[in-house]
């Protein structure tokens, strides 16, 4: 039997009647959570534990000639010290890129690169023995800026690159974009600035490596990924896949930011390894900024052109992309900052040039809207200049451009269910937006944004043939269900959502659901909490392992009644037929009834993307091609200080196309927490360095977080376009409605002082230049000079 | 040297024998298997540490063990009465106001202070509350709307006596 899910022409309706699906139900682990009783990783305490500290690099760029670690072992209470040697084989998250050591072996390529770890009684001993381990460096020129290490191709960054500094060049071209710009009538042509951020999740790192007498190694980690991690570890531990569990406790946060592998989690395996003992390695904050694999830095140059009535014409950008030390995602970064631009706008043709450089900086890798964050900004920025050129709304020039559902993008990709008109509408009406834009008094003002994200990468990192998720049922005669499923709860609700899904299907309260996730050896694979994925193909997953339960449930309680099973309904916790007083039981009533007649109840259920059927057929046509497509718009309105640049955002509106809310407090949440990181990027946070390579600020003080007294007031609206292949129509919520934080704040910034900011963060001292810059122009606006 | 003395926690009295550098945090962590309080940020950065001296929130993180000697400590396992979630407590998990509930601990132990300080605050006097507690998944709206919820069971449920 195939495991692709069946090919779904009906979309759902609205009108469907649900139990528990679309309902503001508590999340199964919500009580824990608030008790202060769920177990993250430094939660757990395990028997002989070893506390280990990893000795980072002081310099951006040094050869190690050698490493002296005898001191250190022979500190009363220090157990063992690893170092780049006991570790030759090279990992990396992407099958292509392997570029970088567990700790380095011959080169460290930036400040706070791990170098050796040491194992001891308890941490503090473990950080008294780093500084007795000498390590003899030989400094190397570090390289830090693009510009610098597209110069110097002699002086590699990384030994893995297969040409000078560059990472990653992709260049690819749809259509005709040279004569589309020559005929139109009007095109913009300008360059942005994206600073680099972090994801900082409040919870800093964490792992616990455990070597058993088996040989058997369990790994618990703070990761967002347990089964790439799984594969890592066997590659790098050189141990098959079979002698390693990978246990993923409570997640404080990720938002990308562990979505690899981390030199920690293959430090405590080893240290464990070598000590017989469990260790466990508890990042500090300042190594959390280190670590980092945060939103890439890129420059962005755009040629957008348009008709005078409004359409695009064509599209063209170069976009240089700042990659640090190592490749992490940036393969696919590199794809994504051109792939993920061509909805929800008919672009007609579309060309991008994008170079990924390493550097000696902390890696960036994949934060929220991962790759398309940036280029966004870039181009509803241009849309707004366009609109403004050719004296349109900037909402109805968007208008004219809307693609529609069920079509395809220029670069081939297939689009569903498309609710972004609604996105527009809503935030329209919800705003005010006609009463405010341009109107709005000088120092005040609106921007609009839109954009589109993937519900689920369409392949996995490493080709295969198997469901990217699976999921396996346990239907118990209590009346108990037990899912078990390789999900990761980041915070984001991922275990609720498969428990409201199978609860839909069985009948049973949410209380009966008990979900088994994050664990190698218990649940099978899904691929992970990334590229915004779960609900979409682990949620189907569930759904598909559900329904054949809820089959064999029907069929035996139907033969109980000796009515037809189709007229049989699970639902609130009762098997029923509807409008029949006398026909009425629990539902764990039914549950035995069926494992009377079938034995034990089981089932399995898995997800597998459609295929080559939703992408072009061209080199890099798999990257940004998913089964759904999520669509955003946001309203952000706000206040401008004259003298100082000072920018306040009084509030955005945000709807979100999420297919449907399977449950809209979750969804709400996922689109207030992606406006606000959005926002935190516009004016709050930048990774930055000082000119030697060292982070200016490694810190939740230094880079500015903000706090309940900084977030703007926010305002979700769904919009639920009932895709026909998510569950009961869902798509992704969790990334897209970031995207168009920053260009709908940049653009309000214009409406209010007629100033363009094309460098983020929109500090005070930027504003007030542009404003400057304005007046220096003469070109007044609203009336002031 | 290894320092012993009495500290009282959630109403149980542990003696506990730390060096004289442990901190709260640690002792409550470590020492105390109360593992609900959390470290975000190592130095009174993020506030997920927090939790109250004698009724007052503070950071454990940034506050030596001993410095609680002789002083009531109270901590996330505390704020629930006989089995009874604290009605921040449940309406911030009913309000969808702990994504990923790493912050959730300190956020509730200065939520709940003031509750205690100011039985009818306003959504500002929740944002000053709250500034010290640094949250990444919900953009406070949700925790915003969960403690006003919350104020008025509060006040409800006091006045029909059914919360101290």
């Amino acid at each position: 039997m195939s495991a692709k899910a069946p090919p779904r022409t009906e979309r759902p309706t609205e009108t469907e009647h649900f139990s528990v699906i679309g309902k503001r139900n508590r999340k199964v682990e919500g009580r824990r959570k608030v008790t202060g009783q769920l177990l993250y990783t430094d939660d757990i305490v395990l028997p002989r534990m070893l506390h280990a500290k990893i000795l980072r690099s002081p310099h951006a760029h040094a050869r190690i000639k050698g490493i002296d670690a005898r001191r250190a072992l022979a500190l009363p209470g220090v157990h063992a010290v690893v170092t780049g040697r006991d570790f030759p084989v090279p990992y990396g998250i992407i099958p292509w890129t392997r570029d970088e050591y567990p700790l380095a072996l011959d080169k460290a390529l930036y400040i706070g690169d791990g170098v050796a770890a040491v194992a001891a009684d308890d941490e503090r001993t473990a950080a008294d023995a780093l500084r007795l381990i000498e390590v003899e460096y030989e400094l190397l020129p570090p390289l830090l800026t693009v510009e610098e290490a597209l110069a110097h191709p002699e002086n590699q960054v990384n030994p893995f690159a297969k040409v000078g500094n560059v990472s990653k060049h992709v260049h690819l071209t749809f259509g005709d974009v040279e004569g589309g710009l020559a005929a139109s009538d009007e095109v913009v042509r300008d360059t942005w600035f994206y600073a680099g951020s972090t994801h900082a999740p409040i919870e800093p790192h964490c792992a616990i490596g455990d070597f058993g007498p088996e040989g058997l190694l369990t790994l618990y980690s703070s990761t967002q990924v347990p089964h790439y991690l799984h594969r890592e570890l066997a590659r790098v531990l050189e141990m098959p896949m079979d002698r390693i569990r990978v246990i993923q406790p409570g997640v404080g946060g990720a938002f990308g930011g562990k979505s690899e592998p981390f030199d920690l989690e293959f430090a405590v395996a080893r240290l464990s390894q070598k000590t017989g003992r469990p260790v466990k390695i508890l990042y500090t904050r300042e190594e959390v900024f280190y670590s980092h694999r945060g939103r890439h830095p890129m420059r962005l140059a755009y040629e957008v052109g348009a008709t005078r009535e409004g359409k695009l014409t064509a599209v063209r950008a170069k976009i240089h992309i700042d990659g640090g030390a190592y490749s992490s995602f940036g393969l696919v970064t590199t794809y994504y900052s051109g792939q993920l631009l061509c909805a929800p706008y008919v672009m007609p043709a579309y060309e991008f040039d994008s170079t990924r450089v390493f550097t000696n900086k902390p890696a960036c890798g994949p934060k929220r809207g991962h790759g398309s964050v940036q280029p966004r900004f870039a181009f509803e920025c241009a849309l707004d200049v366009l609109a403004e050129r050719l004296d349109l709304d900037p909402i109805e020039l968007r208008r004219k451009n809307l693609m529609g559902e069920d079509t395809r993008t220029v670069n081939e990709m297939r689009v569903t269910s498309n609710g972004f008109p609604q996105c527009l509408d809503a935030v329209e009406r919800a705003s005010e937006w006609k009463k405010k834009h341009r109107r709005l008094p000088y120092g005040q003002g609106v921007g609009v944004a839109g954009s589109t994200y993937i519900s689920g990468t369409n392949y996995p990192i490493y080709p295969n043939d198997m469901p990217q998720s699976g999921c396996q049922i346990k239907v118990d005669r209590s009346g108990r269900v037990t899912v078990f499923s390789g999900v990761s709860d980041i915070g984001q609700g991922c275990d609720s959502v498969l428990a409201y899904i199978v609860a839909e299907e069985l009948g049973v309260e949410v209380e009966a659901i008990r979900v088994v996730a994050g664990d190698t050896d218990l649940a099978p694979v899904d691929l992970g909490a990334y590229s915004s994925r779960i609900t979409f193909m682990a949620g189907n997953a569930a759904l598909d392992a559900a329904r054949k339960l809820k089959r064999q449930v029907r069929e035996a309680q139907a033969a109980v009644w000796d009515v037809a099973p189709e007229r049989i309904e699970l639902a609130g916790g009762f098997a029923l037929v509807p409008g029949d007083q006398e026909r009425i039981v629990p539902v764990a009533q039914a549950f035995q009834a069926a494992e009377a007649r079938f034995g034990t109840l089981g089932s399995t259920g898995s997800y597998k993307s459609p295929g080559d059927a939703v992408h072009g057929e061209y080199r890099g046509g798999t990257i940004g091609a998913s089964p759904a497509y999520s669509f955003t718009a946001h309203v952000a309105e706000v206040e401008v200080e004259e003298e100082t640049g000072l920018v306040q955002v009084k509030k955005i509106w945000v709807a979100h196309d999420c297919g449907r809310a399977l449950n809209p407090t979750l969804v709400e949440g996922q689109m207030e927490g992606s406006a606000y990181m959005g926002y935190a990027e516009a004016l709050f946070e930048e990774q930055d360095f000082q000119p030697n390579g060292l982070h200016r600020g490694p810190s939740l003080l230094d880079y500015r977080l903000p706090t309940s007294l900084d977030t703007p007031d926010m305002e979700s609206l769904i919009i639920e376009s009932l895709d026909r292949e998510g569950p009961y129509g869902a798509k992704e919520a969790g990334e897209g409605p970031l995207h168009p934080s920053v260009p709908a704040i940049a653009n309000a910034i214009y409406d209010a002082v007629g100033a363009r900011v094309n460098d983020l963060p929109f500090y005070p001292g930027r504003v007030r230049a542009a404003i400057a810059a304005r007046r220096a122009a003469a070109r007044p606006w609203k009336g002031r000079s | 040297m290894k320092e012993t003395f009495p500290i009282a926690v959630n109403g149980d009295v542990h003696d506990v024998s730390v060096e004289p550098r442990t901190t709260l945090l640690e002792c409550l962590r470590y020492e105390l298997g109360l593992t609900g309080s959390k470290q975000g940020c190592d130095k009174g950065d993020c506030g997920a540490c927090t939790v109250w001296l004698d009724g007052r929130p503070i950071l454990s993180c940034i506050t030596l063990a001993r410095a609680a000697e002789g002083r009531r400590v109270t901590t996330v396992e505390g704020l629930a009465r006989a089995g009874r979630l604290h009605p921040v407590q449940d309406a911030l998990d009913l309000k969808g106001g702990a994504q990923c509930g790493f912050c959730t601990p300190g956020i509730l132990m200065s939520a709940a202070a003031l509750l205690e300080s100011n039985p009818q605050p306003t959504a500002d006097d929740v944002r000053q509350a709250l500034s010290g507690n640094l949250c990444r998944c919900t953009g406070y709206t949700k925790i915003i709307e969960a403690v006003l919820e919350a104020a008025s069971t509060l006040r409800a449920a006091r006045s029909a006596g059914e919360w101290p």
